[in-house]
This record gives structure tokens, sequence and C-alpha cells, in this order.
């Protein structure tokens, strides 16, 4: 009935068994529980497009998409994620989601170092996803998770507002 | 910054979570959206032999109509608090408190239930069941029992949440057309922890406050009901005389810590601005 094996307390360490989607490619792993998703990307699957930054939820850098939603991979451990679907920048990228997006970055140069752009991207994304038309404020306030100490965000509100616009204009990318 | 050796284990109901919470005594944890308690862990600040991911319980989930009441369970999302429509009609003080909590990506994953278990001071969420008068629904070894929030929050966060005892759901009362309710918090920067936070929600006779109740965050220790104010404010009218009133009456219900960042008499007078403004918009209907 409980589904509870009592074994688990003796070892704590022990690896679990994993599977999931990534970037439209299913794999399996065996994880130990307290490794995080951002270090699972990474390490196993060299998806370093994700990357480690506070690793405590505050600056942004490691957002991949869980099931459809902007997440941070920092605060799940990998094996709470056994069964979902997971897209990372590489993902999105490679299938042209965020192409406008990643073109409008470009052309504005709304990034320096480039370490917190894949989370800009993936939070930018989000946003488009959930309002179509953002003013100047809601996009600051979706940023307010994502850290960059380079540019000031002007160049990135640029970038995105630039791009709700040429979506509304074009009815949209598909 | 990484998070000590543990187990985990998968709990597909409320009885599976229960019993491996037994077995493992003090060292389990329930991980829900893990929003919080992922970075407890990655600091060390807890150290659990064993972690339960409940997230796949399908009897904490789902937000319903029962009887006066809108039951939210506790897995619900805080992005699903600004998309699901039963919320936005009969808890839209709720509605209105989702987006001053922590930002999109954080929302996206935190739950409800975790947010009321965890009883942050600082956060809207746990402040607003007092507002809304909620009763909080607990299984634990010895059964289900709900407990009103008046009575759950008790210190720093410490709940009358026993070991081994998860939340299952939140009941709220349907919000009804004679009230009113408002919301606002000062940051600094939008997603920050507020210096000060109110939700209030008051039902009218006429133009008259019938009863009200006003729940402040980051305040003290715990959520904090100004109850000296409401008691100003019940059967009269909201005129600017009695808002004045009502902000005299503040220093009788609020005590600040001492803090670097914000001395107890700013924090006091902050808490003083924004209690003039809600009631203001509550005044105007809003």
């Amino acid at each position: 009935m409980s589904g509870f094996d009592d074994s688990l307390l003796n070892e704590a360490d022990e690896t679990v068994r994993i599977r999931m989607v990534v970037n439209g490619r299913k794999v399996a792993w065996e994880v130990a529980p307290r490794e995080t998703l951002v270090d699972c990307l990474r390490d196993r699957l060299e998806l370093t497009g994700t990357h480690a930054g506070c690793e405590m939820g505050a600056c942004g850098a490691c957002l991949v998409q869980l099931d459809g939603r902007a997440v941070h991979s920092c605060l799940i451990f990998a094996v709470q994620a056994d069964g979902a679907t997971i897209d990372t920048i590489e993902g999105l990228s490679e299938r042209g989601a965020i192409a406008d997006l990643q073109a409008e970055f470009h052309r504005r140069n709304a990034l320096q170092c480039g370490f917190c752009t894949p989370g800009m991207l993936v939070n930018a994304h989000e946003l488009l996803s959930q309002v179509a038309q953002p003013s100047r404020e809601e996009i600051r306030d979706a940023l307010s998770g994502n850290y960059c100490r380079c540019t000031g965000y002007e160049a990135i509100v640029d970038a995105i507002d630039a791009v709700a616009k040429a979506r509304g204009t074009s009815g949209g990318v598909t | 910054m990484k998070a000590r050796a543990f187990s985990y284990f998968r709990a597909a109901t409320i009885d599976q979570a229960l019993d491996a919470h037994a077995r493992a005594g003090d060292d389990a944890r329930f991980i829900a959206g893990g929003q919080s308690l992922v970075p407890a862990l990655s600091l060390r600040l807890q150290a659990p032999r064993l972690l339960i991911d409940i997230t796949h319980i399908d009897e904490l989930r789902g937000v319903r109509r029962e009887g006066g009441h809108l039951r939210i369970g506790a897995l619900t999302r805080h992005c699903e608090m600004l998309s699901e429509p039963l919320i936005a009609e009969f808890a839209p003080l709720l509605h209105a408190a989702a987006p001053f909590v922590a930002h999109p990506a954080i929302r996206n994953r935190g739950t409800f239930g975790g947010s009321v278990a965890l009883a942050d001071p600082a956060s809207e969420f746990p402040a607003m069941t007092l507002a809304l008068d909620a009763e909080i629904e607990i299984a634990g070894p010895s059964g289900r029992r709900r407990v009103k929030a008046d009575d759950f929050f008790i210190d720093l966060f410490e709940t009358s949440l026993q070991p081994g005892e998860l939340i299952t759901a939140i009941y709220v009362p349907l919000f009804r057309a004679d009230q009113r309710f408002a919301f606002d918090e000062l940051a600094r920067r939008r997603g920050d922890y507020a210096l000060v936070g109110c939700g209030m929600l008051a039902t009218f006779a006429g133009a008259r406050i019938d009863d009200i109740r006003i729940s402040f965050f980051s305040v003290g220790n715990t959520p904090t009901r100004v109850r000296g104010v409401e008691a100003t404010l019940i059967g009269s009218r909201l005129d600017a005389e009695r808002v004045v009133a009502a902000q005299g009456a503040l220093e009788g219900d609020l005590a600040p810590p001492e803090s670097d960042e914000v001395p107890p008499a700013m924090r006091l007078h902050l808490a003083r601005v924004l209690l003039g403004r809600l009631l203001g918009r509550l005044g105007e209907g809003a």
C-alpha cells in the first residue's frame, strides 16, 4: 500500500533512474537525488547554454522551459523533473522558436558578456507567450528575476518590445 | 552551495507521503514547488535524510467551490492564482496579490500550500489567508483537521503544523457582492520582498463597513492582523477623518522589529502610508 522502501533511509546517496525529453530527445540518466537539473543538463548532456549563476533562484541565468513554462533549473532537483519535457536555450534556438528575439538582441546589442542572455531569452519567450503586447513596464516587471550586470536593461527591454510589436504586425511567428 | 546527500521518494497518495515521513522521523521534508526549500537545502540550512515529493498527489490539486468556500488545493501554483477564473471571481484578493509574489519563473513553480506552510512573515499569501479568514486543511498521522488562519501562524516560520503533517488545501470564503478588497505593497524593486505590504477585505452595509479584516506582512515575526485598526473602522463610513483615526490606531497594533535596513519608525510610517492608500481605494469601491 505505502510503496515506501525503508532502505531509502539507510543509503542516502544512491542513484535514481530518471527519464525525460530534453530538446525533443528522450534521455535516461542515473542521478543522485541531490543533483540539480541545471547541473545534469550541463554536465551530462553538455547543454552548457543553461548557466548556473547564483544557484538561489535570484539571477535567472539557469531558466529553462519545463513542460512549457519557464523555471529555474537550479531550484529543481533532476529527480523531480522525472517524466518532464525540458527545452533549454539550445532546443528553443535550434527549432527557431526564438529566432526573432535572438536577432533583435543581436541587432540592438542587448548583451555584453552574454552570461545572462540565455535566461533573458527564455524569459522573454515566456512573457511573449503569455502577453502578446506587453507594455515596457510589464517587460521590466517580467525581467525582475533576471540579473544583467552589463547593459542596464535598456537595450534588452527595447529588443523585447520591438519583437512584440513585430509579431503583432506580422500576425505572430509560427 | 550543494545540498547534502538525501534519498528521494515520490508519493502517489497523501497516505504514502505521511507513512514515509513517519518512518523517517524528523529527518524528512516534504517538497512541492521547492522554491524556498531547495535554496535552504543548498545552503545546508536544512539537511534531511529523505525528501518526500508530494507534487504528484492528485488530491492536493485543483480549485473548486465547496459550499460557501473555495477549496484551493495545496499544490495550486502561484501562476494559477493569476490564470484560474474561479480565483479571480471568488478570491480576488489572492488574484490581486499574486503578481507581487517573487517573479514569473518562481510563480510557475511555487505553490500556495508551500507558501502558507513556510509562513515567511514577508510573504504575500500567508498574510492574505488572514485577511480572507481562510481555513487551512491539514493531514497528519492523527488524521485530518482544519485550522483557522488566525490560529495557524505562531511565530517566526512557526505554525501550528506538527512534524509529519502537511497542508492539503486552503478554504477561502467565497467573495460576495457586498464585499470590497484592496492590496498593495511597498518594495524597492518589483519581485523583491516588500518593506511593508497589506491586504484587506471589507464587508459593507450600504456605505458603512460592517466587517473588515486587514493583514500586514513584513512588519514582524508573523503575518499580522491589525485588530485595533479594524475596530476603529467597523460600523463607520470611510471618510477622511476615519482613515486618519485608523492610521493612528496602527501604532497599537504593530511593533516592527529593529533591523539594519529599515528602522522600526520608518516601517511604521510606511505601514501608515500604505494603510491610508488602501482605505482610500476601498472608499472608492476598488
